[in-house]
């Protein structure tokens, strides 16, 4: 057996995947602890290993007409730390582990991770983000929702590797993010909440609310966003019963080592309520 | 495989699997034991090192990831000017509990001092928030982190 692939080039590396079983792995904090046996042993993977963090493709942040395209080797300091991302971006990434874990925890890795809990995927949800996936034959770019098929799980292909996060530019008057954990550094998310919202001539012109950690996916009901579309600060504040109602239905928590569904639910729900009341409605009457 | 790596400014090579973890390697194999192992799960920060000046922990950090790159420790730092810096305001803040988390704090202040000369209040907490301290002498180290920036500003 190999022992392992450090590869150079994206090219190289589509090679690799094509015609080896492999397991990808750019910063490590997911997968090494995944698969840690004891201390002074190396953790046991069942294929070798293919890393990816000396691919320079993988690591650009650059516009590209009206999408921001994030490397899927970026790391969470990165994003923290790029003054052109949209705030909801930067505050999420922040709010993630500590210093030390975010100088080499990527968001491709965060995101190929699939956990319902991670942090990265409520503001791609939100912001309708596409990931582009490819191989030594093909490329394609699907909607993060798709990509994300339950928890730890996606349809990322055995010869594909995410390459890509492509973000819509789009303006928002509110952007909204809080991380429910159990200290501020180093915390698993309970709940992890992203919202955005738009006004146009005195009206809600778009919102979007996307939920982690509280369902096996995150919850996103854009049905209910579109209703919402259009409305003028009173029509919002009548519907709020209604708004209240179908998340209550959606938000379908576990009790675990961190939380209980009960908390969550509630604590959802309270973030949905400050989220439309405090900071949506109080803005729509400036 | 063959992994080539910066340590503590000389060039190395080891022969090992690109997964076995880089604590292991710096203590075993290049009996670096400044850094502690405490959780193994990255979440602690007492293995911390500097990865091209970043503080980052060694427990959770594949060898493969560091090919090509720069490790310091504080066997690589200690004879600079802001070690000193930082080792005599931590005596005099006595910031020094069991010692077990101090190599990290260490390196975490180390990096805080390279990357940010004029740190807030929030800068410092943020450079150790991956740095836990079971003595819980937070007050402590932070003061001891203050008086080391200090001190290397007034050189």
């Amino acid at each position: 057996m190999s022992e392992g692939y450090i590869p150079k080039t994206l090219e190289e590396a589509l090679e690799i995947r094509k015609s080896a079983k492999v397991i990808p792995i750019a910063g490590g904090s997911d997968l090494m602890v995944q698969h840690r046996r004891e201390g002074g042993v190396a953790p046991g993977f069942e294929e070798p290993l293919l890393l990816l963090n000396e691919i320079e493709d993988l690591k650009t942040l650059r516009t590209d007409g009206d999408k921001i395209v994030i490397g899927a080797g970026v790391s969470l300091n990165e994003l923290v730390n790029n003054n052109h991302l949209p705030y909801i971006v930067r505050e999420t990434a922040r709010q993630m582990a500590a210093v030390t874990t975010r100088n080499i925890a990527t968001i491709g890795g965060n995101i190929c991770n699939a956990s319902p809990a991670a942090d990265t995927l409520p503001f791609l949800y939100a912001t309708n983000a596409t990931l582009v996936l490819q191989s030594a034959d093909k490329k394609r770019e699907i909607p993060v929702e798709e990509f994300i098929t339950g928890p730890g799980q996606s349809c990322l292909q055995s010869d594909e590797l995410l390459i890509e996060v492509r973000i819509p530019k789009e303006h928002f008057d509110v952007e909204y993010y809080r991380k429910v954990g159990t200290r501020k550094a180093m915390a698993l998310s309970k709940i992890s909440f992203a919202g955005l919202a738009a006004f146009s001539n005195g009206k809600l012109s778009d919102i979007r609310i996307a939920i982690g950690a509280v369902a096996p996916k995150v919850v996103r009901d854009k049905a209910l966003e579109g209703l919402l579309k259009g409305l003028s600060k009173e029509e919002i504040k009548n519907k709020i019963p209604e708004i209240r109602a179908r998340y209550e239905k959606l938000i379908q928590p576990i009790d675990d080592a961190r939380s209980t569904k009960e908390y969550r639910k509630t604590v959802s729900l309270d973030l949905i309520k400050d989220f439309i009341e405090e900071r949506v409605l109080k803005k729509m009457s400036h | 495989m063959k992994i080539e790596f910066t340590l503590n400014h000389s060039k190395v090579t080891v022969d090992r699997p690109p997964e076995h973890r880089l604590i292991d390697v710096l203590r075993d194999e290049f009996g670096l034991k400044s850094l502690k192992e405490g959780c193994g799960e990255g979440e602690c920060g007492a293995c911390s090192v500097l990865l091209d000046g970043k503080t980052v922990a060694s427990c959770i950090l594949p060898l493969g990831r560091v090919h090509g790159h720069a490790i310091e420790t504080i066997e690589g730092i200690r004879n600079s000017e802001s070690f000193t810096a930082i080792q005599e305001a931590f005596k005099k803040a006595g910031a020094v509990q069991c010692g077990f988390c101090t190599p990290g704090m260490v390196i975490s202040t180390e990096a805080l001092i390279r990357q940010n000369t004029n740190p807030t209040k929030v800068d410092i907490r943020n450079a150790i928030s991956g740095n836990l301290c079971r003595c819980t002498g937070y007050h402590m180290i932070l003061e001891g982190i203050r008086l080391a920036v200090q001190k290397r500003e007034e050189r």
